[in-house]
């Protein structure tokens, strides 16, 4: 099991890494600099609904946001059996967080899918 | 090979020396290792804050106002300011790792290291731009 499951998680880890490398310092710094600290205007909420009612839309952010659950749950497992010597945990480490990715993922399949 | 090695606390045969949970602080080579590591947190951060945001989009005007305001709160403006460098540190560390993960060959060559990184800069720029564009108000 193991050996179909660690190259598959390794995929979603990279898949995941890569997005967010390239978008997450600018959605980053728009939603939690630029707009708090007034640089840029925020969008008003019907500008955002009107861009995150497309299709393309709803999937880049479900992508988006699935994928970058997923790295954190690879990359933050290793983390805490590498860095901070829990390998006594594995299994309720292995669950949680591959279990909070999955949970993530349909709470924003959900979001998406509600928003009207 | 039917049963798959795993982790004996206190294994009987091996001496193990018991190693600190702050192992990688006292080398700068470990300590970037962790950091590079520990990012993961801050993409987790961010697609939970992308979450909230579109929770809040989709209850309503006050809501999101709501968002907004939480936002601009000195704990998520302290948070922000921790994650954002860490996110940077994930892609700038995420674009030079690229090359050593995916080699790809052009009639036989190699393309060069330093090829693929300009590569992922020049993407990045332009995706963050777009965004800004897109999403910027």
């Amino acid at each position: 099991m193991a050996r179909i499951m660690t190259p598959f998680f390794w995929s979603l880890f990279s898949a995941g890494g890569a997005l967010t490398a390239l978008l997450f310092p600018v959605h980053l710094f728009l939603m939690g600099v630029a707009h708090p600290l007034g640089w840029i205007d925020a969008p008003t909420r019907n500008a955002l609904l009107g861009l995150v009612r497309h299709p393309i839309t709803r999937l880049y952010l479900f992508c988006l946001i699935s994928l970058a659950l997923f790295h954190w749950a690879h990359r933050f497992r290793y983390t805490l059996y590498d860095c901070f010597n829990l390998k006594n945990l594995t299994t309720t480490i292995k669950y949680t967080c591959y279990g909070g990715a999955l949970f993530g993922t349909c709470v924003a399949g959900y979001l998406l899918l509600i928003l009207d | 090979m039917t049963e798959r090695p795993h982790y004996i606390l206190h294994h009987p045969k091996l001496h193990r020396r018991t190693m600190s949970a702050w192992w990688w602080l006292g080398n700068w080579m470990f300590t970037k290792f962790a950091l590079r590591e520990l990012t993961c947190v801050s993409v987790g951060y961010i697609a939970t804050l992308l979450l909230l945001q579109l929770h809040a989009l989709g209850r309503g005007p006050k809501a999101y106002i709501d968002f907004l305001e939480m936002m601009k709160s000195p704990l998520f403006i302290v948070l922000n300011g921790v994650a954002f460098p860490l996110v940077l540190y994930h892609a700038l560390t995420w674009f030079h790792l690229t090359p050593k993960a995916l080699v790809i060959r052009l009639r036989g060559m190699r393309v060069p290291d330093s090829l693929i990184i300009t590569l992922n800069y020049l993407v990045w720029i332009i995706l963050s731009l777009a965004v800004i564009v897109i999403v910027g108000g």
